[in-house]
C-alpha cells in the first residue's frame, strides 16, 4: 500500500508536536533557574508567569493535541492496512488546530496571557488566548472521528474480525478525547469567551472549576493511552516477546477510558463549592483507574520476562540482564515504567481525600505531573519517535547511540529533578511561584533543592536538544542509504480469533461513559443553577 | 478469554489492595468525620465590607458564648485581612475564608490547614493545631504578579497562655452596620 501522504500527515503533526517541545523545554529551564533565586539578575515575575503559562499550554495541549492525532492516523493506516479516510479533512483539522496555536501563542508569548495552562477565572487572558485554544481542539476532534469512522469502516470489510489491539487502543482515546473536553469546551464557550468579549458582565468561577475538572482528570489520559499502546504493541515485538493477553489489553483500555471521566473532583478536595459526599464518590471512583496501570504494569513486565527467558536468562531475576537494554523503546519503557511507579505513588497520596490537604498545591503537585508526564509519558513519545522516524522519512535513525544516551539523561534528570520538587513540596513550599519572599525560617530548608532542581532540569533540557538534533539529523541526512522497514506489531500469545462486541467496540462504553457522567457530574453542576450564586467580574493579573 | 494464571492472581491482588485504601478513606470520612472542607455557602464576594460577617470590624478571632473559636479572615490581592491573628493550640478553631476578588489557596505548611478560596465562597474548615509556633500562611493559588508577595503568619501560643481578643462579635457596635 503506498502511503506517502500518511506518512506526510504523521510527520507534519509531529514536527510540531516536537517544535513546540524543544520551546518549551528552553522554558523550563529558565523557570527551574529563575525560581531558585540564586540568580537575581533573571528574577521577573512578568517574563516567569508568561514563560510558565506558555511552557504548560505548549506540553501539555500542543506537544499532545499534534503527537497524538499524528501518531494515530499512521496507527490506523498501518494497522488496518487502510488509508486515512479522507486525509483532506485530517489536513484541515491539522491546520484549524495550528491556526489556534499560532493565535493562542501571541498573547501567551506577550505576556497578555499569563494566566497558567488552567487558565483559571476570574483572572482572564486576552481573548485572543481563549480563540486560539478552542481552535486547537476544534481541529484534534476532525482526529476522532476520523479514527472512529476508520474503525467502523474496517469492522464492516471485516465482520466478526477483532479489531487490531493497535487499532482497537487507538480509537479508545479518540473516545476518551471527545468526552474529556466537554467540559473545557463548556466553560471556555459559555463562559470565558462570552466574559472576555463582554457579552456577560460575570461568570461563576465555581462553576468554571467544576467543569475545568470534568477535563483536568481524563486528559492526562489522552496524553498517557499512545504510551501504553506502545507498551502493549510495540514494546513486546522489539523485545522479541509477546503480548501477554489480547483480551485484557483491551479491558484495561476500556476501564481507563470509562473510570478516568467520572473522577475529576480528586483535582477539587480543597474546594469550597462541591459538597463532601461528592468528592468522596470522585474519590472511589479515582482508585478504581489505578487498576488498569497496576494491569498495564503486570502484563507488559511479564512480556519483558518473557522476552529475557528466550533470550536465556535464568533465575528470579535473571532475565533482567538479558534484555535488549539497547533498543531505544525497550529502554524507554523500562524506564517509563520506574517513573510511573514512582508517580503513581504521589498519585495514591493525591487522590487519597481529605490526606490531599498536606500537599494540595504544593511544590509536590508538579513533581507528581511531570514525573507521569514528562516522564512516562513523553519517553513513550520519545520511543515512538525514534521506531517510527526511520519508516516515516526513509533513512536510517542518525545515531542510536545518542538515543540511548538521550533516554538514560532524560530518566536520571526526571528522577533527581522531582525527588527534590518533592521534598521541596512536603517541606510546605507552593507551587506556582516565581520567587521566595517568605521571610520565615520555614524557607531556610529549601535552597538545597533547588539547587538539585537545576541540576535535574539542565539536565532534562540537554537530552530534549539531542532528542530533537537526532531527529533533524535523521530526515536531513544525505545519505543514500534507504530504510525499507515497516511498523510491526506485537502478536498475543493466544491469537483471539472472535470476541465478544463490548470487547470490540465502544458503543455500549458510550452508554456506560454517559451514565457515569450523569452521576458523578449531573447535580454538582446543576446545584448552580439552584442555589443562589454571586458572579465575578473579570479581573487582570 | 485468554488470562494468565498468575496475572488473574495479580488482578485480585490489586482489587484487595485498592479495596483497602478506599475501605481505610471511607471508615475515616464516615466514622471519623475527617473530610476536606467542603462547605457549600455562598457571598457575594463583591461586597464583602458590606456584609455583616465579613465586615471589617468582625475579622479575625472571636469567641462566641459557649467557647467555640472562630477565625474570619478575608483574603485579596496580595494579603489577608487581619494581617495577624493569634489561637490557641490543641483547641478546634473554625476558619471561614472569603476572598475580595480572585481565586486564592491557603496553606499553612507542616499542618492540614488548606483550602481554596474561591470568589463567590465561603470556604470553611476546622482544625486544630496541636503545636504552639509562628506558621507562615502562604497563598498557593497563583492570582496575579504579585503572588509570591501574599503571605502571612498565624501565632499558635500555648491553650492556658492564649486570651481570648477584647472585641467580640456580640460588643460590635452597631454603628457599623
Amino acid at each position: 500500500m503506498n502511503d506517502t501522504e500518511e506518512k506526510k500527515l504523521a510527520l507534519s503533526h509531529m514536527w510540531i508536536a516536537f517544535g513546540a517541545f524543544l520551546i518549551a523545554s528552553f522554558m523550563g529551564a529558565y523557570q527551574v533557574l529563575e525560581r531558585s533565586g540564586f540568580l537575581p539578575a533573571i528574577e521577573s515575575s512578568r517574563v516567569y508567569f508568561a514563560s510558565m503559562s506558555s511552557h504548560g499550554v505548549l506540553m501539555a495541549y500542543v506537544l499532545t493535541v499534534f503527537f497524538i492525532p499524528g501518531f494515530g492516523y499512521y496507527t490506523a493506516t498501518t494497522s488496518l492496512k487502510q488509508p486515512v479516510w479522507n486525509i483532506k479533512l485530517a489536513w484541515a483539522g491539522f491546520g484549524v488546530s495550528l491556526l489556534g496555536t499560532v493565535l493562542a501563542a501571541i498573547p501567551l508569548l506577550t505576556g497578555a496571557a499569563s494566566v497558567l495552562y488552567t487558565f483559571y477565572p476570574p483572572i482572564m487572558a486576552h481573548s485572543l488566548f481563549y480563540i486560539g485554544a478552542t481552535l486547537l481542539l476544534a481541529g484534534s476532534w476532525v482526529w476522532c472521528v476520523i479514527m472512529i469512522v476508520m474503525m467502523g469502516q474496517w469492522k464492516q470489510a471485516n465482520p466478526g474480525q477483532p479489531v487490531p489491539l493497535a487499532m482497537f487502543a487507538t480509537v479508545s482515546n479518540a473516545v476518551l478525547w471527545l468526552w474529556t473536553s466537554v467540559g473545557v469546551a463548556a466553560e471556555v464557550l459559555f463562559q470565558l469567551i462570552p466574559l472576555a468579549f463582554g457579552w456577560m458582565d460575570t461568570l461563576d468561577p465555581g462553576l468554571a472549576r467544576t467543569l475545568f475538572a470534568w477535563t483536568l482528570h481524563p486528559i492526562v489520559y489522552f496524553w498517557l493511552i499512545p504510551a501504553y499502546t506502545a507498551f502493549y504493541v510495540f514494546v513486546p515485538k522489539q523485545a522479541g516477546s509477546y503480548i501477554l493477553s489480547d483480551e485484557l489489553a483491551r479491558v484495561s483500555f476500556i476501564v481507563l477510558i470509562v473510570f478516568s471521566l467520572p473522577i475529576g473532583f480528586h483535582h477539587l478536595y480543597m474546594d469550597p463549592e462541591q459538597a463532601k459526599g461528592w468528592k468522596l464518590l470522585h474519590g472511589i471512583a479515582t482508585f478504581v483507574v489505578t487498576l488498569p496501570t497496576l494491569l498495564t504494569g503486570f502484563a507488559v513486565t511479564a512480556s519483558l520476562e518473557i522476552a529475557g527467558r528466550l533470550r536465556g536468562g535464568k533465575g528470579l531475576f535473571g532475565w533482567i540482564g538479558t534484555l535488549p537494554w539497547r533498543n531505544p523503546m525497550v529502554l524507554a519503557m523500562i524506564l517509563g515504567l520506574l517513573m510511573l511507579m514512582l508517580g503513581g505513588f504521589g498519585g495514591i497520596v493525591n487522590a487519597s481525600y481529605a490526606m490531599n490537604a498536606m500537599i494540595h498545591n504544593t511544590a509536590w503537585v508538579p513533581a507528581h505531573f511531570h514525573l507521569i508526564f514528562a516522564g512516562t509519558t513523553v519517553i513513550m513519545y520519545f520511543a515512538i519517535a525514534y521506531y517510527l522516524w526511520p519508516i516515516l522519512t526513509g533513512k536510517p535513525l542518525f545515531s542510536q547511540n545518542m538515543a540511548l544516551l538521550q533516554l538514560w539523561i532524560w530518566f536520571i534528570g526526571m528522577t533527581v529533578l522531582s525527588t527534590a520538587w518533592h521534598i521541596l513540596g512536603l517541606l510546605g513550599q507552593p507551587r506556582r511561584i516565581s520567587s521566595v519572599q517568605y521571610n520565615d525560617p520555614l524557607t531556610l530548608a529549601w535552597d538545597t533543592f533547588e539547587l538539585v532542581m537545576i541540576v535535574g532540569g539542565l539536565m532534562m533540557l540537554g537530552s530534549a536538544c539531542l532528542f530533537v538534533y537526532n531527529l533533524a539529523k535523521t530526515q536531513l541526512n544525505t545519505t543514500t542509504e534507504v530504510y525499507k522497514g515497516e511498523v510491526e506489531y506485537a502478536e498475543p500469545i493466544y491469537p483471539v480469533t472472535r470476541l465478544p462486541e463490548f470487547l470490540n467496540d465502544f458503543k455500549i462504553w458510550h452508554w456506560v461513559i454517559a451514565a457515569f457522567m450523569f452521576i458523578s457530574f449531573g447535580y454538582p453542576i446543576l446545584q448552580f443553577f439552584i442555589i443562589e450564586t454571586f458572579g465575578s467580574s473579570a479581573w487582570g493579573y | 478469554m485468554h488470562i494468565d494464571p498468575l496475572e488473574k492472581k495479580w488482578a485480585y491482588v490489586i482489587l484487595a489492595m485498592a479495596g483497602l485504601f478506599v475501605l481505610i478513606i471511607m471508615i475515616d470520612a464516615i466514622f471519623h468525620s475527617i473530610n476536606p472542607p467542603s462547605n457549600v455557602e455562598t457571598i457575594n464576594s463583591t461586597s464583602l465590607h458590606l456584609s455583616e460577617e465579613f465586615a471589617e470590624d468582625n475579622l479575625g478571632v472571636q469567641v462566641d458564648d459557649k467557647g467555640n473559636i472562630t477565625v474570619r479572615i478575608v483574603a485579596g490581592r496580595y494579603g489577608f485581612y487581619p494581617k495577624q491573628i493569634t489561637v490557641p493550640s490543641g483547641t478546634p478553631l473554625t476558619f471561614r475564608w472569603a476572598s475580595m476578588d480572585v481565586i486564592h489557596g491557603i496553606h499553612l505548611p507542616m499542618t492540614n490547614m488548606s483550602t481554596m478560596i474561591i470568589p463567590g465562597y465561603v470556604a470553611q474548615l476546622t482544625t486544630n493545631f496541636p503545636k504552639p509556633g509562628d506558621y507562615p500562611l502562604l497563598c498557593n493559588e497563583y492570582c496575579g504578579m504579585g503572588h509570591d508577595h501574599m503571605w502571612s503568619s498565624v501565632k499558635v501560643v500555648a491553650k492556658e497562655h492564649w486570651a481570648a481578643p477584647v472585641k467580640t462579635a456580640s460588643k460590635g457596635d452597631s454603628s457599623h452596620e
